[in-house]
């Protein structure tokens, strides 16, 4: 079966080839452990766009394999990125309170050392209370269990509730942008115990690690990023390879068939919605650390939509296609932000391309969906094939 | 041409490669001029407020290079988009520190995308100008706060608000964001030293962009049932003022019956509104475009020269403005932009403000500023009703417990956070 | 400097020859000049007093003038002036005594005194004697509005001496209910305010509860027994109206029982017996639970070093030793009486007019949902089309009316030609999508999706770029400003009947042209089944690039709307763009009336979790969507479903 598939598919090894060579080579170049050719703030955007990749891989999956149009994986991505941000954020924070207070007079006890992490997280937003929603966040092992299992939860729930009423199609789309804006809205409150728009900061410093530079953690993440991302294409690769793959792609050509031919097309769809979810989580709980801040900005609307694009763009059903759309839309978005880019002096009027960029990016889009609706995996496709033939 | 390979190897897309390239030329090109970063959102919502403070510094830097430039080289903004989103700060504060070298960063607007350019300050010992009025409770080694603390703009705005318009129950409205969160939370107890019950006040957050504000409006009017003067103290944010005030407007609430003081709306936002049924409500800032001073004359003659006629000036554009020629004059008296020396010579730096006083540095990294209220006139200008002696900026608030204990201190303690109870330093990195 | 010293000193001499009793009014300003020129709420009242004193006619003028701003100071002597027209070079003064022109100044030596809005309540207040007699009827309700604002006891007795003489109707009845207020407020005599508190029995105006609650105002007492002189509210008991520690606090601050051991006294009593590394025989490092500090500090105690714990049995001997209750402290309990009554009889109204008030927000909210809706439920509705740029199209609207108005700028004039031209606008540029994108993706519904977002996100950064990032202001017209008032508690802005109105006339509109007209009729036909609408034929590529046009059309127009009520700004379309499909969806796609019922539902669902929830607007919206999201497992062809084959899959 394993040997089947990856024989089935060529692309499978060479993705995992093409991963590997890139994450030794940008290690190479990089400065915690190389030639300082590329800059660490480079090294983690380049993590930070593997873990993009990792996401849309999933979004793939649910919406190129399954066809549901979901509006609400960055929910998921964000939801992950939130637990370990906690972990994170509580170890770090316990290790100053712990080292300030060993000056006091009386050696400090657990309730004091609580209090004093709970006022220096929380004494930002105007808080001093640890509240309960915190209470497993001394523990990484436990939080990093929360990081798949509360967005696998969610989606269980989000996707059993939907599912089951039978919603499909633009209605769906709809009910996870309003699932997403939802936790956005009640995570950007400050009650809601996780900061308000502030959100978890500081995520970058690793607990136990602060001796270690960011140069070198920023390799760490890479790593375990493209490690992430690999196991994450070996994994939807051989899911979408098998019968299961041929049902859910069924599903999404024609859902009625499939229910006459016997199939649960709910427990299918519910499947997959949830393994997707626990992907993105994953995915999140890996970017956010590089990112170094989680808020609940980043889970608006919006992100969603970005995250339909760019598998739009790199060309939906085929796994590749959606790590192309991810990598070239978000890196492509990166340097046209970094204002490196020169401007265009027309005479009467010069290009500023901070102003600019983002008109030529909404228009890319359109173009993209009306001259290559398979997307720029399509376009390589074509590519490949000519070279074959 | 090893790199050629391996990237061409790896190009998933064109970008990667021209991205490598890029960079590789950025790190390598010669230091023949004074870069300085400039960290603003020019697009999403934080552009409304932020770009202006974009071109407020291009056009210091400009002046600076007529001048003859700093140190004998010319000055250079180079220019970033956050675009409004958090975490983007602390990635384009990277990149300015380390591809493109900046000497010096001036931006930030919101405290969280302070917070998350932070970290990445104090790990790579840059150097942060952060000109907005936030709620303190911060101190970091390698940012210099040229906006107001809370007891530069809130506590004295209370005080007004009690002593001279007899306010005895207080609405404080505001964004639920981090600013409002906090300074409320101070004027909460300030308020509750100076004898106000706590069922005189009440509290109100709204998300960003608000717009329905008829409800919340008539709550506020609702609060005089009980026969005490109502005050309100606003912390909304942004564009949410625009509807916020429009709807006072339609409820003939004015002025004198229900005064309403803000800490975010200045020249700038009142040029998004007709403010003639607005007249009589207050600001409090360190700055108005209405100052009768030289220096502001001629501040805005060249800002309006440079930008247009209809354009105005507001705080946070004074904030960059003495914040900017303090750094300059820093470096040119350390001779060099190495952080840590001109950082030295930050402390006690004055300059004077364009409100016809002198600013000064001090060693917790906030500036010493005169207050000054402000009530709002039909041309959408402030009338300045007071002005105060200049306040030293305190980075740890008095009136809650936790940081009462609290101070800052890097010129002689060198540290930020000093517990003032058991002499010792806290933390050397600020909590963010 | 030294002449205006000099000056100072002479002027001063002068005033202290004259006897106070005539003292002129530049006189009693140049004694108080500093006072005068940075005036404060706190420091005015006895510069007002000499003023009155004086005696002098010109009094009132002086004060008008010193209002409203046009008082002036001479820099160089210090003298003060009138000054009318401030524009002038030079400018006029006009002496503050006998109203002439005394001289011109430059503006440089002149400096303009500014009273803050205090300053200016207080020279009101001290105005009402001379306005009430006023001549001039506006004066005269100048003066009650003053007394409204700020009242004072000096008022009663100068109103109660004006009212007889009072020749307008309208004013009397005013002074005849003020003097009722102040009655209830400063009057000594207890029927007196008995008589006014059941007079105002059911009114509902703030003023009056204003009067009337701080008359209930109570304070919790405690004592051994409760005296006879207090006016008892209610008796309460502990765990019944006060809880244990509030009521052990309250027999603390009244010096009725000891102080209980803080945490923070027992760890700095601990503390400051540190003794070689020992406290009370405890070793300090292992003092680390709340358990060992307790010991360590009973320790202590037992030693006599430390006073001992408080404990619980002593505490509730204190307790049972006292009586608690609520006293007025408003002494005389036939007025209290009196206003719990009314008072009562007030709240029942004040609830009933709350919900009325509530029912108004939210059918705004509703109606302001709709318009922002319509347009969608139009093009997603009919055609099965997602636009994600319809908020852009919201936006075009409002930034159409935006210009229309800068180069117009009559206000009402600017509408009426902004409301047809954000139409046509945004109907223009729906057309060109329609035309160029959409119907190119006709038959891939999920890519309209990302095209039209592609348009939303390039749009916005266009406005952007054309209208740069400020908020830009849409001025409503004159007479729609202000609001209707039927009381302090029911009220709606005109800006927002005027939105319902339009919301209302689309609805209208809409019905009309899809059940009554030609195009109406295509629509339909192309809506249930193209195929065999075109065969009929129907153009079915005219009617799309029609209803779309529609759609945007009134997107457009909604645009100026929103516009007018909140912010021109490149993001005013994406902040309605999610609430807008719910609303589609909630209310049921395809169909005019499932849009309307949506965004009632929508509407009033937010407001009414609002009401309970008053302190925060965000939980109310999370609340709602989530609803929403319950709904629509429910009913998941929304409110109005379709039925029949037009019902698609």
């Amino acid at each position: 079966m394993e040997r089947s598939f990856l024989i089935r598919q060529p692309s499978v090894l060479i993705f995992i080839g093409l991963l590997a060579l890139f994450t030794i080579g940008a290690t190479i170049l990089s400065e915690g452990f190389g030639l300082g050719l590329i800059s660490t703030s480079f090294i983690k955007t380049l993590g930070k766009t593997l873990c993009l990749c990792l996401i849309a891989l999933a979004m793939d999956l649910v919406w190129g394999y399954c066809g549901i149009l979901s509006l609400g994986h960055f929910a998921f991505f964000g939801l992950g990125g939130y637990m370990i941000g906690m972990w994170l954020m509580y170890a770090r924070t316990e290790q100053i309170v712990i080292n300030s207070l060993a000056n006091a007079p009386l050696p400090p006890t657990s309730g004091e050392i609580r209090d004093a992490i709970g006022s220096q997280i929380f004494g930002v937003v105007g808080g001093s209370e640890i509240p309960t929603i915190w209470t497993f966040a001394h523990s990484f092992p436990i939080q990093l269990t929360l990081v798949v299992l509360v967005p696998g939860l969610l989606a269980l729930v989000f996707g059993w509730l939907a599912f089951r009423s039978r919603v499909t199609g633009v209605y769906l789309s709809i009910l996870t942008q309003a699932m997403t804006l939802a936790l956005a809205l009640y995570l950007f409150q400050n009650d809601s115990g996780l900061r308000g728009n502030n959100g978890l900061s500081g995520l970058q410093n690793i607990p136990g690690a602060s001796n270690v530079s960011q140069d070198t953690i920023s390799i760490w993440f890479l790593w375990a990023s493209a490690l992430a991302l690999g196991l994450g294409y070996l994994f939807a690769a051989w899911l979408v390879s098998g019968k299961f793959g041929s049902v859910i792609r069924a599903i999404r050509d024609d859902e009625t068939r499939v229910r006459y031919l016997g199939y649960s097309v709910e427990a299918y769809k519910l499947v997959v919605f949830v393994i997707t979810a626990v992907i993105a989580a994953i995915a999140g709980a890996l970017y956010y650390p590089q990112a170094g801040i989680i808020n609940p900005a980043e889970i608006a609307p919006i992100a969603s939509i970005y995250l339909a694009v760019w598998v739009a763009i790199g060309g939906r059903g085929r796994l590749y296609g959606a790590i192309i759309g991810a990598a070239f839309v978000s890196l492509i978005s990166s340097w046209f932000t970094s204002g490196q880019v020169p401007d265009v002096p027309l005479g009467f009027y010069t290009v500023k391309w901070v102003d600019w960029w983002l008109v030529l990016l909404g228009f890319g889009f359109v173009l993209v969906t009306l001259y290559a609706p398979k997307g720029l995996g399509g376009l390589f496709d074509r590519l490949v094939r000519r070279q074959d033939a | 041409m090893q790199l050629n390979k391996v990237t061409r190897r790896f190009a998933l897309a064109g970008a990667t490669t021209l991205i490598s390239v890029s960079m590789l030329f950025s790190a390598s090109a010669q230091e023949e001029t004074i870069k300085i970063g400039v960290l603003h959102s020019l697009s999403g919502t934080m552009a409304i407020s932020e770009t202006t403070l974009k071109d407020t510094i291009e056009m210091l830097v400009d002046q600076q290079n007529e001048k003859g430039g700093l140190l004998g080289k010319q000055l250079e903004a180079v220019v970033v988009d956050p675009a409004s989103d958090w975490p983007l700060f602390a990635e384009k504060a990277r990149e300015l520190l380390t591809v493109s070298n900046v000497d010096v960063i001036f931006g930030s607007w919101t405290s969280v995308s302070r917070k998350s350019a932070l970290p990445v300050l104090e790990e790579l010992n840059g150097l942060m100008f952060y000109p907005v009025q936030y709620e303190g409770e911060e101190s970091s080694k390698n940012v210099f706060y040229t906006g107001a603390a809370p007891n530069q703009q809130a506590i004295p705005a209370t005080d007004y608000f009690l002593e001279e318009l007899g306010v005895e129950k207080f609405a404080l409205l505001g964004t639920d964001y981090v600013y409002p969160r906090t300074t409320n939370n101070i004027l909460e107890s300030y308020l509750k030293g100076k004898g106000i019950a706590a069922e005189d006040i009440f509290v109100n957050y709204t998300p960003f962009g608000h717009s329905d504000w008829s409800k919340i409006v008539a709550d506020v009017i609702a609060l005089g049932a009980d026969g005490k003067k109502v005050g309100v103290i606003s912390t909304i944010n942004g564009d949410a003022n625009v509807g916020f005030y429009k709807e006072l407007a339609a409820a003939g609430v004015s002025a004198e019956d229900i005064p309403v003081v803000a800490f975010s709306v200045g020249e700038e936002e009142l040029s998004g509104l007709d403010t003639s049924n607005l007249v009589g409500h207050l600001a409090a800032w360190n700055y108005f475009q209405s100052a009768d001073a030289p220096a502001n004359a001629e501040f805005i003659k060249t800002w309006k020269a440079r930008m247009g006629e209809k354009r105005v000036t507001n705080d946070p554009m004074e904030a960059h403005y003495i914040g900017f020629n303090m750094w300059v004059n820093a470096v040119t008296a350390a001779g060099t932009t190495d952080v840590d020396a001109v950082r030295t010579a930050m402390y006690g730096q004055k300059f004077p403000n364009l409100t016809g006083g002198t600013a000064e540095m001090l060693p917790n990294h906030h500036l010493s500023k005169p207050v000054l209220m402000g009530e709002i006139q039909a041309d959408g200008q402030f009338d300045i009703i007071s002005q105060t002696e200049p306040v030293p900026g305190d980075a740890w608030t008095d009136f809650l417990p936790e940081s009462a204990v609290l101070k800052s201190d890097w010129a002689t303690l060198g540290c930020g956070m000093y517990n003032t109870e058991t002499s010792t330093c806290v933390q050397i990195k600020s909590n963010y | 400097m030294f002449r205006i010293l000099i000056a100072t000193v002479m002027l001063f001499i002068t005033a202290l020859s004259v006897s106070a009793q005539s003292a002129d009014l530049q006189t009693i300003l140049q004694e108080n000049s500093k006072a005068v020129e940075r005036s404060s709420r706190t420091t005015i009242s006895p510069i007002l007093d000499a003023l009155l004193e004086s005696e002098s006619t010109n009094i009132s003028t002086l004060l008008e003038n010193w209002q409203s701003k046009k008082l002036w100071m001479r820099k160089s002597d210090g003298l003060f002036f009138f000054v009318e027209n401030s524009d002038a070079d030079p400018i006029e003064l006009i002496d503050i005594e006998s109203n002439e022109v005394a001289g011109t100044a430059d503006k440089s030596d002149l400096k303009e005194l500014r009273p803050n809005s205090g300053v200016r309540a207080v020279m009101a207040s001290t105005l009402v004697r001379f306005q009430l007699i006023d001549e001039d009827q506006i004066q005269r309700t100048n003066a009650l509005t003053a007394i409204e604002r700020d009242p004072d006891e000096s008022h009663l007795d100068v109103l109660r001496g004006t009212i007889a003489d009072e020749p307008v109707t309208a004013i009397k009845t005013r002074m005849e209910r003020l003097e009722r207020l102040l009655t209830i407020r400063f009057d000594k005599d207890s029927t007196a305010r008995v008589d006014a508190i059941t007079h105002f029995a059911g009114d509902t105006n703030i003023d009056v509860r204003a009067v009337l609650n701080p008359i209930l105002a109570t304070q919790i007492k405690t004592a051994k027994e409760i005296p006879e002189t207090e006016n008892v509210a209610q008796r309460l008991s502990v765990g019944n109206g006060i809880t244990h520690d509030a009521a052990y606090q309250l027999l603390v601050d009244n010096n009725l029982a000891p102080q209980r051991i803080t945490t923070k006294a027992r760890d700095a009593a601990l503390v400051a017996n540190i003794a070689d590394g020992k406290i009370g025989g405890f070793d300090v490092a292992s003092l680390n639970t709340e358990a060992r500090r307790i010991e360590a500090y009973q320790a202590l105690a037992s030693k006599e070093s430390v006073p001992p714990f408080i404990t619980e049995e002593a505490a509730q001997a204190a307790l049972d030793a006292h009586v608690f209750y609520d006293a007025y402290i408003e002494q005389d309990s036939a007025v209290t009486d009196a206003a719990r009554n009314t008072v009562r009889s007030i709240n029942t109204r004040v609830g009933a007019f709350q919900v009325a008030d509530l029912g108004l927000d939210a059918l705004s909210l509703a109606s302001i949902y709709f318009l922002a809706a319509i347009g969608l439920a139009i093009t997603f509705g009919v055609m099965g089309v997602i636009n994600m740029a319809h908020g852009e199209f919201i936006m075009i609207g409002a930034y159409t009316g935006y210009v229309a108005q800068q180069l117009i700028p009559d206000y009402t004039l600017s509408l009426i030609v902004a409301l047809p031209l954000a139409f046509v606008v945004a109907f223009g540029a729906g057309v060109a999508l329609e035309r160029l994108v959409i119907r190119h993706l006709m038959h891939r519904p999920l890519e309209t999706l990302l095209a039209t977002f592609g348009i939303s996100i390039a749009l916005q950064q266009l406005a952007k770029n054309i209208f740069g990032t400020q908020a830009r202001p849409l001025t409503s017209p004159a007479w729609l400003d202000g609001a209707w008032v039927y009381n302090d508690i029911v009220s709606i802005s005109y800006i927002r009947i005027a939105i319902f109105v339009l919301a209302l006339l689309f609805f209208a509109l809409l019905l009309f042209i899809l059940n009554r007209t030609r195009l109406g009729l295509e629509v339909r036909a192309v809506t249930q089944n193209p195929r065999m609408a075109s065969s009929m034929g129907i153009n079915p590529d005219k009617i799309n690039m029609l209803t779309f046009g529609l759609g945007s059309g009134i997107a457009g127009i909604a645009g100026v709307a929103i516009g007018l009520f909140g912010q021109v700004t490149s993001e005013l379309g994406s902040n309605y763009i999610v609430q807008s499909f719910m609303t589609v969806v909630v209310g049921g796609v395809g169909n005019i009336w499932g849009t309307l019922a949506g965004a009632s539902m929508i509407g009033g669902l937010q407001k009414i979790i609002e009401f309970f929830n008053p302190s925060n607007t965000l939980a109310a919206q999370t609340f709602m969507i989530i609803f929403i999201i319950i709904f629509i497992q429910f009913r998941p062809k929304g409110i109005i479903a379709l039925k029949g084959r037009a019902a698609g899959d």
